[in-house]
């Protein structure tokens, strides 16, 4: 019996496979035309999207190509590319075989395969999306030389602190909603509390240039944030002293972090994490919201003990940072287009919010699709921020600045953290290493 | 190899052999192959086809072509790849001459790495050989020589990176999961136990009545005799008190005398500062000194409550000070993975691995000396120690300069230990040339011409020990 099942299904995974074939050849006549996409208009196409998510991630997105496909009546496939998204890209470019549509989890990579010119610039109809959907920035993030190429469907909210309810309780605290109070009021009262207030994953850089973010995003407005970014103005700039004077707020007082500067710099991340809701030796981590899993997996209730407030004001703008995925499409097909057009759009992407372990960066898609409370509370601090909102800026710079450990901007700041005073020199160290890795 | 096939041979022809691989001590496929045509061709001159016993030219090319062509795609053709790629910039396109070997030497990141290197080169292998060669003699003289073996070598069935992760977790600063601190911690426990309050100290704000001067808590105003002295203290949790620690009043006023009380200021929720809110405990048993002109008047220590009380004491103006032994924070051990410690503690972990490699390869040569160079020795009066020293080690010095040679090679391309073992926050101290080869071209550097210049740097580092290894397996096979 088995066997036959076997059978069976082999063979119809070969009729799938054969139909994918003609479709393939069909798609470059019928892209001519410029009617959008109505109902079923898709019937025989064959889309094949490939992302790096797996377990419930790709459940939630399983649900969304699902509802994709009854609607259009194609038939889209999911290939997992792994951690390693440019690894698993780079040789089916080469081969000549790409997928229709691949999600990129960084838009740095837009530019790289726009220049490799393994990019199709989107259609009207997803622009029109993009436009009604985003802000301009996003659509200028999923940018490269003039040309619309991605669209970002999937946001990592980096703005956040996460806190341990208990602990503010015991020391009569509240979440703070200004950095002055933060460092003032809350960290002051915990740490006079006897529980140190801050676990700093100071061995992930990228937990520090999240940080930093953070901060620079709220004292130093979003203009100075993309011309930081773009390496138009130098990390010698005022607006950086700024930032890195708050962050010595935290890093210059050793009963702020566990274990001070020395025992914050051998935790990595997700032993921060740990050391709050596991270990219950400080009271907040500053991190994005996938420290929910890590709260989780040490035993804390998210909503009850493992508690989030948005990233303090530390000047004018209420900073959010967003990591995220950005959606592009490889092959210039009618499939993929539509397939495009409906993650960027307001209905797709409500019904990847009904699901679990999503944010959308969409402004159209309302708040109360999501599940749970925290999530709402996320998608409302997205929303609210509207024009300000920015993309994690490490990850827009060359990985040789902004992505490698003990290299650039990582170990600027862990050198910064070790020794708080020296600010100058601090800056005068990212400007030569931003230097070096822009000039590449 | 052809020596055997060629079986018999004219002196002649044996001794242009050694003068020809004399030359050329390198593994080079190229030139053994010629050589080898060559020879044979010669002799099949000298002797005509009866004095021939080895099998023709062709056929010998036959035989060597598969690792003639194997040699060559994946040795000869990726180190000179290499070397092309070195002169190219970070995209490949342009030519940028030796420029990335200057930047070798000019960034102090790759600097350190060099350094670091050269650290691991000089200590390691000896302390491996010389711990195995320690290892190797001692279980020669014990019963369960075997079980001791297996116990020091089975290290080596792990895997390095398993090892690293292993070591990650021996050298956590934390004593309640690092080991190394675990030991060490409990042993200085029992010489010097630690002192009650870590971590207690005065409010930070101008308002508070103590302020901390030079590690210990001192008054912000100097008090008179008589006067009651408040030192509110705060950074402790109540669970951390002693369960003696009782509600903190105010110290009974006494004429003459000076009086006061020392408490941890912290209510959940507010309470007011300064003041002692009824359920605030009392901190016991510290040392109150009375401070006047620099000289400690009179020393007490505090009650239950947490009150103190100097009798007696002149009449004139006093500081209170709460020395710093009263706060020392508990010895939290050492701290393996910072800045300073981390090569040392990465090699701890490299020789726990390689020891045992080094124990087995010198026992076994061990096995081979003659005993009865060792017996006459001994007959002739010897003691253990010039047995040890004057005939083991030099009989042993061939299977010792092996394991070291070997050693040294592994150490200058020791990579996953660094990787796994330093936190990425120490990494730069920690760097090595092989893991700065990898990070630079593939680990987020992207810069592939730096990477190979680095690669062929390794490579001729590593060129003098595979030269002397190579010598001398010549040497004893001649």
């Amino acid at each position: 019996m088995r066997a036959k099942t076997t059978v069976v299904v082999a063979g119809l995974m070969l009729a799938a496979a054969a139909c994918g074939g003609q479709s393939n050849e069909t798609t470059p006549s019928a892209s001519g035309s410029a009617s959008a996409p109505a109902a079923k208009s898709l019937a025989g196409t064959t889309i094949e999207i490939a992302a790096k998510w797996t377990g419930d991630e790709q459940k939630s997105f399983q649900k969304v190509l699902t509802a994709f496909e009854e609607k259009t009546g194609a038939k889209v496939t999911y290939a997992s590319t792994g951690e390693d998204t440019g690894a698993y890209l780079g040789p089916r470019i080469q081969g000549g075989n790409p997928p229709d549509v691949a999600v990129l989890p960084q838009p740095g990579l837009v530019q790289q395969y726009a220049d490799q010119k393994a990019l199709k610039p989107l259609s009207t109809e997803v622009q029109t999306q993009i436009d009604t959907n985003y802000t301009p920035y996003w659509k200028s993030l999923g940018s490269a030389g003039g040309q619309v190429y991605g669209v970002l469907v999937k946001a990592a909210h980096k703005s956040l602190i996460w806190y341990r309810a208990p602990a503010f309780d015991d020391a009569g605290t509240q979440p703070a909603t200004t950095w002055d109070e933060l460092i003032g009021k809350t960290a002051q009262t915990l740490a006079d509390s006897g529980t140190a207030p801050f676990a700093l994953c100071g061995a992930s850089g990228w937990t520090l240039t999240d940080l930093f973010e953070n901060v620079y995003l709220s004292t130093a407005g979003p203009d100075n944030y993309d011309k930081l970014s773009k390496h138009e103005i130098p990390w010698t700039d005022a607006s950086v002293t700024t930032a890195l004077e708050k962050l010595g707020q935290i890093f210059g007082k050793k009963e702020f972090m566990l274990g001070g500067s020395s025992g914050a710099l051998q935790t990595d991340f997700p032993t921060c994490a740990t050391q709050v809701y596991g270990q219950k030796k400080a009271a907040m981590v500053i991190e994005a919201d996938f420290v929910a899993s890590s709260a989780v997996q040490s035993g804390a209730k998210v909503g009850e003990d493992a508690k989030i407030m948005p990233f303090p004001k530390a000047g004018d703008t209420a900073p959010v940072v967003l990591g995220g995925d950005v959606a592009v499409a490889m092959k210039d097909s009618k499939g993929a287009m539509a397939l495009l057009e409906y993650l960027a759009s307001a209905e797709g992407g409500s019904i990847w919010a009904k699901n679990p372990g999503y944010l959308s960066p969409n402004r159209n898609v309302s708040p109360d699709n999501y599940p749970d409370p925290l999530t709402k509370q996320l998608a409302q601090t997205i929303i609210s921020a509207g024009e300000s909102v920015r993309y994690d800026m490490s990850d827009l710079a060359p990985s040789a600045f902004g992505g490698t450990d003990g290299k650039g901007e990582w170990k600027a700041l862990q050198d910064f953290l070790r020794n708080p005073k020296d600010i100058k020199g601090i800056q005068e160290k990212l400007e030569s290493d931003a230097a070096k890795a822009w000039k590449k | 190899m052809t020596d055997r096939l060629d079986g018999p041979q004219t002196s002649r022809g044996d001794d242009d052999d050694v003068v020809a691989r004399g030359g050329s001590p390198g593994p080079d496929a190229t030139h053994e192959t010629s050589e080898t045509t060559e020879t044979a061709a010669r002799k099949a001159a000298a002797f005509g086809s009866s004095g021939n016993l080895g099998p023709s030219p062709k056929v010998a090319i036959y035989f060597l072509l598969p690792a003639f062509i194997l040699l060559g795609a994946w040795v000869v053709y990726p180190i000179v790849y290499s070397i092309i790629r070195s002169l190219y910039d970070a995209n490949g396109g342009t030519f940028v001459g030796l420029e990335n070997y200057g930047a070798i030497f000019s960034d102090s990141g790759t600097l350190t790495t060099i350094r670091n290197n050269l650290i691991w080169v000089v200590v390691a292998p000896s302390l491996v050989t010389v711990l195995g060669l320690i290892f190797a003699v001692l279980t020669e003289r014990i019963r369960w020589a075997t079980a001791f073996k297996l116990v020091v070598f089975m290290p080596m069935a792990v895997s390095l990176l398993a090892s690293g992760v292993i070591f990650r977790l021996v050298y956590e600063q934390d004593p309640d999961k690092g080991l190394a601190n675990a030991v060490i911690t409990s042993v200085h426990d029992v010489f010097a136990a630690s002192s009650g309050y870590p971590g207690a100290r005065p409010r930070e704000n101008d308002q508070a009545p103590a302020l901390v001067d030079k590690g210990a808590v001192v008054t912000r105003q100097p008090v008179q005799a008589g006067q009651q002295v408040l030192i509110p203290l705060v950074g402790m949790k109540p669970e951390a008190l002693p369960s003696d620690a009782a509600a903190a009043r105010s110290a009974p006023a006494t004429p003459g005398g000076l009086s006061g009380t020392v408490w941890l200021d912290f209510t959940p929720g507010g309470g007011t500062v300064n003041q002692m809110d009824g359920n605030e405990k009392g901190l016991p048993e510290i040392t109150v000194e009375a401070v006047s002109g620099g000289a400690v008047k009179a020393t007490t220590t505090t009650a239950a409550d947490g009150t103190f009380h100097f009798a007696g004491l002149p009449a004139g103006t006093y500081q209170v000070r709460l020395p710093q032994s009263n706060f020392t924070q508990p010895f939290g051990g050492v701290t393996w993975l910072g800045p300073a410690l981390i090569t040392p503690a990465i090699i701890g972990a490299f020789i726990w691995v390689w020891a045992g490699f080094a124990m087995v390869l010198i026992a076994a040569g061990l096995s081979a000396i003659p005993r009865d160079a060792l017996e006459a020795a001994r007959i002739d009066g010897a003691t253990e120690w010039q047995v040890f020293r004057r005939i083991t080690i030099p009989l042993l010095s061939p299977v010792l300069l092996v394991v070291l040679v070997t050693m040294i090679i592994n150490t200058l391309k020791v990579f996953d230990l660094v990787f796994v073992i330093a936190p990425g926050s120490v990494q730069p101290n920690a760097n090595v040339i092989a893991l700065e080869m990898w990070r630079v071209s593939f680990g987020g550097g992207g810069n592939q011409g730096l990477g190979s210049a680095l690669a062929i740097f390794l490579l001729v580092l590593v060129l003098p020990f595979m030269a002397i290894n190579i010598r001398r397996f010549r040497r004893e096979q001649a």
